[in-house]
């Protein structure tokens, strides 16, 4: 047995993923939105989150998925990773699960659209599979300065 | 004791203490006979010994050991102050310092200082008394009566007087190598009260409880015992340099009493002796340093050191707590309810009171920057020869602690640069028909809500000509453009980048460099620097810095859906053009501001809101707002209002927004983006 995970879980399209509990700060619901001028498309503004301003990314957009309309159920998942913290627009936001590091498997090249160096792996448990997400490179700035300088 | 739980006590007061003995040591060599400035210097060296040895940094012990050894014989008027000491001493300071810097960065404060010793020996030893015998011969002679009973404690002496007890004044010397002073004088207090009562002492127990004695105190005991077994009971604990008895007779008692009745408030000793110390140096033409200090070392029981992060923390809930009086406000006006508006009212003065104090707790005087200049400029005069005076004025003036940790480099820079290149050499100011001492004036002021510092020289000035031909040489103007340029606007290019390196510069005016590198730290704590110069009289540069970094005032503007602030102290004015007043030049619109034809900037099309229609069929909104001198006029849809608001960062994901400085949050909890209008003027 290796050691436990906890996740998070949150769907996008028909796919199910996860993201560690201990970096999951909060989960709100879709809050009124200051659009930041010159962004990224995926970069959706910035939120008031009890006093503290923090950028929100629509997942969907990031990885160049069609956007879907925001729900009842859409959720701002907000992460941190080192000292960034950003808001990840999620589909739904469902339940945290246990998962044993050894149910995790590499990931193949790309899933649901999604290309293989965002994803950290695939747990595959009973009845479902959970796409776990790689934050360092899903948050990765560098990435935003090169997608604007594509855009300008 | 744990040593850890010390250290950053440590470091703070041996850092003050350094402060403290080169402040001293500079004053020193102003008036060299002045023997109050050099027991400072003694005492100071002396505390910072005994925590050094405290703290196990023994090579810090060792030397400050000797650099008192040195100065012991100048208090005791066997060394007279000349210049190879001044240069022993400040040389052991800055090897202090590096310790302490060591130990500041987790180091163990280690450093080879035999030469320093053996150089403060050799002063020592080229005297004929050796330190120790004066040091006894001072203990003795001084004289052991040096403080009154006040009137309570007289009436307890004279009752054990008439009861058959005896009273003695006790002055105990601790040896010089005793490290915990306070725990001996605790046991010597303990032995003591075990056989009678300890009607005074002096310095006061608290005091000497924390140690805020040189090595002796003096107290009044009364007990059945005598004299011999009094002292013998102190002798035997370890550590006691001497012992020296007197009892006190109801005659002398008698005397006594007479002397405090005419000393009306009945100082106690401790306190009488330091102001008489205080008035002495203060006869000696020391008043205003010296006067301060003193002030300084008594208020600074009054004050506590609190973490800096509970300040910010503070800081932060404050912040929330205003954005709230916002909504509040909003509410009330809405609710038109006399009860809520005279409430809301009220909390609102409240609150900006309390913002004022918040705001302040993070105020620091620009004295923690300023002090360590007046050693900077004796150190760089001495070495490039020149005779400097530097004259500071306004060192209490304060800034936030933000803007305070950043200004030391830019103010260093522009110092050495005056000193540099500004102020001529001697024969230089003599053949100028100056006099031979430079002036450098460094001033600090606050007006309105900006704080200002000058550096200011009284030397050679810039060389309009020479500035602008380096900068048409370096194509930073073109030379048709040159004749337009006014002094002002030439001089400001020595703040262009690309402008100079060391070798041009001081081969023309003399100025410049790396001041392109002062300007753009200067602006990025929000603050602009400017140069004014008379050829042949001097150079003044003015640095401008906001009072604070956390609550600006702002307006708020909309576009379309979308509102902006933008900073009050970047906006001139704001006022209502229609279209025929913007003109079409080389395909840019422009329009005439006063005598000027500035650029319009249509921001919404710039910043690409999305639901913004352009309506220029009536007047139209514009904010002016300037870079340094130019200016650009900003098109917006309408002005909501002035107000106070609270800088919040966008975080670590957006960084190098384009026009965007930061965030706040509105009262209506919705979050407004900071304009950074200098992103806007080309």
């Amino acid at each position: 047995m290796g050691a436990e995970l906890k996740l998070v879980v949150f769907s996008l399209g028909n796919e199910e993923y996860g993201v560690e509990v201990d970096k999951v700060q909060t989960i709100e619901r879709m809050m009124p939105l200051t659009r930041v001028p010159k962004t990224p498309v995926f970069v959706k503004g910035v939120i008031n989150l009890r006093g503290v301003v923090v950028p929100v990314i629509d997942l969907r957009e990031r990885f160049g998925l069609t956007a879907g309309e925001y729900t009842d159920n859409t959720r701002i998942i907000i992460v941190r990773q080192q000292s960034i913290e950003v808001g990840m627009i999620v589909d739904s936001a469902n339940d945290v699960v246990d998962v044993d590091e050894d149910q995790i498997e590499a990931p193949p090249e790309v899933v649901g659209g999604i290309r293989a160096k965002y994803l950290r792996g695939i747990a595959k448990l009973e009845d479902r599979l959970l796409v776990l997400f790689n934050l360092q490179e899903v948050l990765n700035k560098d990435e935003i300065i090169q997608l604007e300088q594509l855009g300008e | 004791m744990e040593s850890n739980q010390y250290l950053s006590m440590f470091i703070d007061e041996s850092k003050e203490h350094l402060q403290a003995l080169n402040d001293n040591l500079l004053e020193l060599e102003n008036s060299p006979s002045d023997l109050g400035i050099v027991q400072n210097i003694f005492r100071s060296a002396h505390t910072l010994k005994g925590m050094a040895a405290t703290m196990g940094f023994e090579d810090l012990a060792n030397l400050t050991h000797e650099m008192e050894n040195v100065l012991d014989l100048v208090r005791n008027n066997k060394l007279s102050m000349n210049e190879n000491i001044f240069d022993m001493l400040f040389k052991s300071l800055d090897a202090l310092d590096a310790m302490v810097n060591d130990i500041v960065e987790g180091g163990s404060g280690k450093l080879d200082v035999q030469h320093i010793v053996a150089g403060l020996k050799a002063i020592v030893s080229g005297d004929s008394a050796a330190p120790a015998s004066s040091a006894a011969k001072q203990a003795s002679s001084a004289p052991i009566l040096s403080g009154g009973l006040d009137q309570y404690q007289l009436s307890i002496v004279e009752q054990s007087l008439q009861s058959g007890f005896q009273v003695f004044v006790i002055r105990v010397r601790l040896r010089e190598d005793c490290v915990l002073k306070a725990a001996r004088a605790y046991m010597v207090f303990d032995a003591l009260e075990r056989n009678g009562e300890i009607a005074k002492s002096e310095p006061s127990v608290q005091d000497i409880e924390q140690e805020k004695f040189d090595r002796e105190f003096t107290v009044y005991y009364i007990t059945k015992l005598d004299g011999q077994s009094v002292e013998h009971m102190i002798q035997d604990i370890s550590e006691i340099d001497s012992v020296t008895l007197q009892q006190i007779h109801a005659d002398a008692l008698a005397q006594m009493r007479d002397r405090t009745s005419y000393a009306k408030d009945s100082q106690p000793g401790s306190d009488a002796k330091r102001e008489a110390a205080r008035t002495a140096s203060g006869a000696n033409g020391q008043a205003g340093a010296q006067g301060g200090s003193h002030a300084k070392q008594q208020s600074g029981s009054r004050t506590i050191r609190v973490d800096i992060e509970r300040l910010d923390t503070l800081m932060n809930l404050f912040s929330e707590l205003l954005i709230d009086r916002v909504r509040l406000e909003q509410l009330a006006s809405e609710l038109q309810k006399q009860e809520l508006t005279e409430t809301v009212e009220h909390m609102s003065r409240v609150s900006s009171d309390l913002q004022n104090i918040v705001l302040k707790l993070r105020m620091m005087p620009v004295e923690t920057v300023f002090n360590r200049f007046p050693r900077m400029v004796r150190d760089l005069a001495k070495s490039l020869n020149k005779k400097v005076e530097l004259i500071v004025t306004g060192a209490e003036t304060e800034l936030d602690r933000t803007v305070i940790d950043e200004i030391g480099d830019p103010l260093v820079h522009l110092l050495r640069n005056a000193l540099d290149h500004g102020l001529e050499d001697t024969p230089g100011r003599i053949a100028a028909g100056k006099p031979e001492t430079g002036n450098l004036y460094l001033r600090a002021y606050q007006s309105g809500n900006h704080v200002f510092i000058e550096i200011e020289d009284d030397g050679r000035g810039i060389n309009r000509d020479k500035v602008l031909n380096k900068a048409i040489e370096r194509g930073i103007v073109k030379s048709e453009d040159a004749d337009r340029l006014s002094d002002h606007d030439v001089f400001q290019l020595l703040f262009a980048s690309g402008f100079s390196t060391a070798e041009v510069v001081s081969d023309i005016s003399g100025r410049g460099v790396g001041l392109d590198v002062v300007r753009s730290k200067i602006a990025s704590l929000g603050g602009a620097v400017s140069v004014e110069s008379v050829l042949g009289q001097g150079t003044k540069f003015t640095v401008q810095l906001p009072l604070t970094l956390s609550i600006i005032t702002a307006m708020l503007i909309r576009l379309g859906s979308e509102k902006y602030a933008i900073p009050i102290s970047s906006i001139v004015e704001t006022t209502l053009i229609t279209k025929e007043d913007i003109r079409n030049v080389q395909g840019m619109s422009m329009i005439r501001f006063r005598d000027n034809i500035i650029p319009l900037v249509n921001l919404a099309q710039v910043l690409e809101v999305p639901d913004h229609l352009l309506d220029d069929s009536g007047e139209m909104n514009v904010v002016i707002v300037h870079k340094g001198e130019k200016l650009a006029a900003l098109l917006t849809d309408e002005f909501i209002g002035q107000q106070e608001i609270v800088l919040k960062t966008l975080g670590d994901y957006l960084n190098r927004l384009f026009a965007i400085s930061g965030a706040t949050i509105l009262g209506d909890g919705q979050v407004a983006l900071i304009l950074d209008t200098n992103a806007l003027i080309k």
